[in-house]
């Protein structure tokens, strides 16, 4: 089992159940898995289609999910953006800033991290939006 | 000097409230120790053979007085009294404690300094010629860019977590006083017409597989920068190999992909970011730039100086031409015979934050040589300035000479090291411990690594040492020819390597058969090997030894 996490804290997994379909194998199912070795703009065509599209962490170390995920933001995709796997309590803030919805972990995990310290997450501090305000 | 905004003050106290909380977590099991290895890295803390190790930034190696201060404050008080300058702009300190480091990021931030990201897998601290604003020929000061990026590149969502680390550097003149070409990307900022922007150069590093690095963009306008490295950074992050963490640095991925083809992919999600990437504020441009305005130098004419033949030799060797004549940029070795390269004293750090508060318009530099500088000194301060230095064992004047040696830790400090560095330089300094000889020798750089990582620079040094370890037995290779400059070059390998025992007296043999060849004073030891090659040297170097062993 796994833990859904968005701004507001733990919550239900609105696609439970619902199977994703590899970016390579995608025929029009709601969730669509993009691997993060994929390219990006191959993912445009189905973005109309796609309700979420799910990219991986293998690791947390590994952040091609961030650059992948403001891709898709900034190819246009307008759904449901979501981080699968190992991503860690001080990733979170990245991973909504660069256009993630929410974070699934692991219930292990979950049971390492409970809600609170996902809720404690500053959001507000950043040097970027600051940088780039009109 | 740029001074914090209110936002850089509560950010940067956030960031310790953030990283106290990890280390609650990390000692109640919410974090495990892998995971709090990479938060740990980007707050600057090492865990290194001894000890935990802070590297603390400073900021394209500018710092004022009240600054050094507290440095001088933390070494006595969380340390053992003293800090070690780095070749990246930083300062480490040897011996502090976990528990303290919260504490101790406390008092950087309560003089706008901080930790962040000095380490992981991220940009690193960002890098500036030492001479930035103090020097003529600039087309604009390097340090406008270096905060910029500074400001762009903390806590950045999408660059955090890169397949290794990072380095920027930019220089403002033609003259590359900061290794430019060894970064993952360097800038110099050039004009073109009336307009201001950078040469972009990418790719080049050290270490293990030293790489010079390649012209990306000849000229990009200054409004496209940071739309720019969002790119190239975007283009590593995401094809950066991460199986290797030996290939895994940006120089690898241009030498595997091609310059070509890495640039029509940079230049592909340069358009897409520039659509998306709003201009920079104005407001925050305008805020740096009331931080670099130059200081009000005294217009009083210079009067002409009776030295003392030890003065003289300081102004020789140590001082540099100011863009007013009635200035000079003051460099003070951190070089004094047996001592280790970079390492400065509290009381020496109180010296010299005393000196620039006095006579540097309250500034000081740290430069990638490990030596600190007074940017902006009057002329006529010089005598009173050198006598301050000597009081403090500042005052050796051997900078840009054979004693004035880069040298990592070393085997003393450092966890990945394989041989020791510092000894080897001392060694050096006490061989050549005549002045007035290494005078005669005249320019040279000799710069040392204790492992293949090569954080001494060996590869640019004219004279390049790196120690390895041979079935337990240190082992020094050379390296000759080598130049960190605009003219970048990497040194060549001279054959086998030498012992402990041996590699001092092998750099005395290289030196005598420079002093041998050269045809004036005026060819420098860079000189000489670029007219003869390597061969007079490899002979000076073995058949001397081959000839004693047989």
């Amino acid at each position: 089992m796994t833990q859904v996490i968005d701004r507001t804290g733990f919550i239900a997994d609105a696609w439970a159940g619902v199977e994703a379909a590899d970016l390579s194998e995608y025929a029009g199912g709601a969730v669509l898995l993009m691997p993060v070795d994929a390219a990006p703009e191959d993912a445009v065509a189905f973005f109309e289609a796609a309700q979420m599209i799910v990219i991986p962490f293998a690791s947390s170390a590994d952040g091609r999910g961030f650059s992948i995920a403001a891709a898709l933001r900034g190819l246009g995709y307008r759904g449901h953006l979501r981080a699968r796997g190992h991503v860690l309590v001080d990733q979170f803030r990245a991973a909504l800033r660069q256009g993630f919805d929410d974070v699934e972990i692991s219930d292990e995990q979950a049971a390492r991290n409970p809600e609170a310290q996902w809720r404690t997450v500053a959001l507000d501090l950043s040097y970027q939006s600051r940088l780039f305000a009109a | 000097m740029y001074k914090y905004t209110e936002f850089d003050s509560a950010f940067v106290r956030a960031r310790i409230a953030e990283f106290r909380s990890q280390v609650e977590r990390r000692i109640e099991g919410g974090l495990t120790e892998d995971e709090f290895k990479p938060l740990r890295l980007m707050n600057g803390l090492y865990l290194q053979l001894h000890a935990y190790m802070l590297r603390v930034a400073i900021p394209y190696g500018t710092l004022n007085s009240a600054q050094m201060r507290q440095l001088a404050m933390i070494a006595e008080r969380w340390d053992k009294g003293y800090g070690h300058f780095t070749t990246r702009q930083n300062i480490q300190f040897n011996w502090p404690k976990l528990a303290d480091v919260p504490d101790i990021l406390e008092a950087l931030a309560d003089v706008e300094m901080h930790a962040i990201q000095t380490s992981g897998n991220c940009i690193r601290n960002v890098t500036a010629d030492h001479f930035a604003g103090a020097v003529a020929g600039e087309v604009e000061d390097p340090r406008l860019t270096a905060e910029l990026i500074r400001q762009w590149s903390t806590d950045h969502p999408e660059f955090a977590y890169l397949p290794r680390k990072f380095k920027v550097a930019v220089i403002g003149s033609d003259a590359d006083r900061a290794v430019l070409r060894f970064h993952d990307i360097g800038l110099q900022v050039v004009r073109e017409g009336g307009e201001i922007g950078y040469r972009v150069v990418i790719g080049g590093g050290l270490g293990r597989t030293p790489m010079i690095g390649k012209v990306v963009r000849e000229f990009l306008p200054k409004r496209d920068l940071l739309a720019y490295l969002e790119a190239i950074l975007r283009t590593y992050n995401m094809s950066g190999r991460r199986d290797n963490k030996y290939k895994a640095r940006i120089k690898i991925l241009v030498h595997e992909t091609g310059l070509e083809v890495l640039k029509d992919r940079i230049e592909a999600h340069f358009e897409a970011q520039k659509r998306v990437l709003p201009d920079v504020n104005p407001a925050v441009r305008a805020r740096i730039a009331e931080g670099f305005v130059a200081p009000a130098l005294s217009e009083r004419p210079a009067a002409a100086l009776s030295m003392s033949p030890a003065l003289r030799a300081f102004v020789d060797t140590n001082v540099t031409a100011h863009r007013d004549a009635n200035h000079v940029i003051v460099t003070v070795s951190t070089k004094g015979i047996g001592t280790t390269p970079g390492d400065v004293s509290a009381a020496q750090m109180r010296v010299l934050a005393d000196l620039a508060e006095r006579y540097s318009h309250d500034e000081l530099r740290i430069s990638h040589e490990q030596n600190v500088i007074l940017p902006h000194v009057h002329r006529d301060d010089l005598p009173a300035v050198h006598a301050a230095l000597l009081a403090a064992d500042l005052a050796t004047a051997n900078i840009g000479l054979i004693s004035d040696i880069i040298a990592c830790p070393g085997m003393d400090y450092c966890a990945l090291a394989t041989a020791r560095s510092i000894p080897i330089a001392q060694q050096i300094g006490e061989a050549f411990a005549d002045l007035d000889a290494q005078h005669d020798i005249g320019p040279l750089k000799i710069k040392i690594s204790g492992c293949i990582n090569a954080c001494g620079h060996h590869h640019v040094g004219h004279i390049g040492i790196l120690g390895l370890d041979r079935a337990g037995v240190e082992n020094y290779q050379l390296t000759l020819g080598g130049d960190g400059t605009q003219e970048a070059t990497l040194g060549t390998r001279t054959g086998p390597g030498f012992s402990y025992s041996e590699i001092v007296p092998a750099v005395e043999r290289l030196i005598e058969a420079y002093l041998d060849l050269r045809q004036s004073r005026e060819e420098s030891f860079l000189d000489a090997y670029r007219r003869v090659g390597i061969a007079p040297f490899k002979a000076a170097l073995y058949e001397d030894r081959d000839a004693k062993a047989a």
